[in-house]
């Protein structure tokens, strides 16, 4: 196709949204839900995935000796623990560093507070090891054998809520992508009507077309067209929702549950709209392509 | 430039033969009518030839080649090659006539620079050329006749066809639109014209092929009518 010829057309499918508006605004908005949707479980799926995985790196267990257990049997215990196939790793903590720690969490405002233990660490008997799994499963079955073993007086696990998280969000997967496979199938009913509707209309103008020896491509690619833009336009709206419902996501999580969990915020912005924008445009293209493409297929025969 | 041989056509849900067992032969620079009562299967033959329809038996040669079997990706390169005018004009209600007439230049995308040109031309052959900003319906009948003309020439066909061109229009409008004709035709267009009017059959004395119930009962050569009397 030339590329007059491709101006043409596109031109041409502009003109066919004009004549067309409530089919094309019903088009538009059964594919902008349809991409909401997506969107929607996307964003969801990645902070789900995301959460996961920060849980895993900050889930470990903090063990702490009996006060009789000498420096040498700690180091034993520890390269003991690292040998583990689901230990990933083992960092030790001493008095000193758990103390320093301390301060600084609690005394922080009032240090010369703290400096009346100077000599005579309260915290003396906390050396701990603190363990990293290398994965959140093994939790339970870690904790077991630590406390089984001896000079060991204290394990503590951490709350482990990311398997009923993902457990969840399996369902919620599942039912958000049986209504997006309803909606994706409306679009393109809707979508290939709109088309069929335009092709009605047009009706003589392909009659003519055909008779002076349009290509068939070239009688089709005019409504092809009209497809992916509505396709693109229904893909584009709620891109734009999107972000703004993912902002103020964000701005909430920061505002509200900071107080809760330091460690929890959602995904940055980029990070999911850098995969959330192609995948949108793409289906919404795709919807409107395929739509077209059943109507003009059905349609328009030399 | 077209030939029929042993060409049938039956339609699916009708038993008679639209055209049965039809041999024609029209040479390159002819001009031919074809006469025949109602259902004589006149249009149904020309719509054989732009293959809208499909033969039942016999082959269709145009232009030097079978289009019997022709696959369905070159049917546009067919069309190319043949203008056709109908009985009721088709013309493009919402573009003035000379949109109308270059909607024909881009459907086969003719490059913008030739279209102003070509468009010219055959305004001025249709002698319409002051109407090109005029819409369908502030024409008269002859005048959207002369448009459909014009657009079926534009893309400068070897063969031209026209389904009773006049059948709408009084005995006037028919002769400009049967002198436009003769010098499409003048200028080396193959010219087949389908007509109920005997009064320009007569006139014009050209070749004439008369079809009755899908049959060629009789083909009277150029000039044959005149020495007939
Ligand atoms: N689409 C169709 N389906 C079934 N039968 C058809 C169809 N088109 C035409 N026919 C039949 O084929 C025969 C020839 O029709 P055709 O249109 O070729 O006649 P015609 O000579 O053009 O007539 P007219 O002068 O009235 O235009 C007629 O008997 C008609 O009823
Ligand atoms: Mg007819």
């Amino acid at each position: 196709m030339k590329g007059n010829s491709f101006f043409y057309c596109l031109g041409q499918g502009f003109v066919g949204i004009k004549r067309n508006k409530v089919f094309f605004l019903a088009s538009v908005a059964t594919i902008a839900a349809c991409v909401f949707m997506v969107g929607l479980l996307m964003a969801v799926i990645l902070n789900v995935n995301y959460v996961i995985k920060e849980a895993q790196d900050s889930v470990c267990i903090t063990v702490f000796f009996e006060p009789e257990t000498s420096e040498a049997d700690i180091q034993d215990l520890g390269k003991r623990i690292t040998d583990w196939e689901e230990v990933s790793h083992v960092e030790y903590t001493s008095p000193e560093d758990a103390w320093e720690k301390f301060k600084q969490e609690y005394f922080k405002n009032e240090p010369e507070l703290a400096d009346g233990f100077a000599n005579d660490n309260p915290l003396a008997t906390s050396a701990s090891y603190t363990v990293y799994l290398t994965d959140i499963t093994y939790q339970q079955k870690v904790a077991e054998r630590l406390e089984a073993m001896t000079g060991i007086r204290q394990v503590n696990k951490s709350e482990v809520t990311a398997s009923a998280l993902s457990d969840f969000g399996k369902i919620a997967g599942i039912a958000s992508l049986a209504i997006i496979i309803v909606l994706l199938a409306v679009s393109i009913f809707l979508i290939s009507n709109t088309i069929t509707t335009g092709i009605t209309v047009r009706a003589e103008e392909i009659r003519v077309m055909k008779y002076v020896g349009a290509t068939d491509f070239f009688v089709k690619s005019p409504f092809v067209f009209e497809g992916i833009i509505i396709g693109l336009i229904g893909a584009i709206l709620p891109l734009i929702v999107l972000f703004f419902v993912y902002r103020s996501a964000i701005n909430y999580v920061v505002e509200q549950l900071h107080t809760f969990s330091s460690a929890f915020s959602l995904l940055p912005m980029k990070d999911v709209f850098y995969l959330l924008v192609p995948v949108a445009l793409i289906l919404g293209a795709g919807i409107g392509f395929i739509g077209s493409m059943i109507a003009t297929n059905k349609y328009i025969k030399v | 430039m077209i030939r029929l041989e042993n060409v049938t056509k039956t339609y699916d849900d009708n038993k008679t033969h639209a055209l049965d067992h039809v041999n024609i032969n029209i040479k390159k620079g002819e001009f031919v009518f074809i006469v025949g009562d109602s259902g004589a299967g006149k249009s149904t033959l020309f719509k054989l030839l732009i293959k809208e329809l499909q033969p039942t038996s016999g082959d269709i040669y145009v232009n030097g080649k079978c289009i019997t079997r022709l696959r369905r990706r070159k049917i546009p390169m067919l069309r190319r090659d043949i203008g056709v005018v109908f009985q009721d004009f088709r013309l493009l209600k919402d573009r003035n006539v000379y949109e109308n007439i270059a909607f024909a230049q881009r459907a086969i995308s003719a490059p913008p620079s030739q279209i102003k040109k070509n468009v010219a031309e055959v305004l001025t052959l249709a002698g319409i050329s002051e109407k090109y900003r005029s819409f369908p319906d502030q024409l008269s009948g002859g005048e959207q006749q002369r448009v459909a003309l014009a657009r079926a020439l534009v893309n400068k066909p070897k063969i031209l066809l026209a389904d009773e061109p006049t059948g709408n229009l009084d005995p006037g409008n028919s002769q400009i639109i049967m002198d436009i004709l003769e010098e499409v035709n003048r200028r080396g267009t193959t010219v087949v014209v389908v007509t109920h009017n005997h009064e320009i059959v007569r006139q014009m004395n050209k070749r004439v092929i008369n079809l009755k119930n899908g049959i060629v009962v009789n083909d009277i050569r150029e000039g044959g009518l005149a020495s007939e009397r």
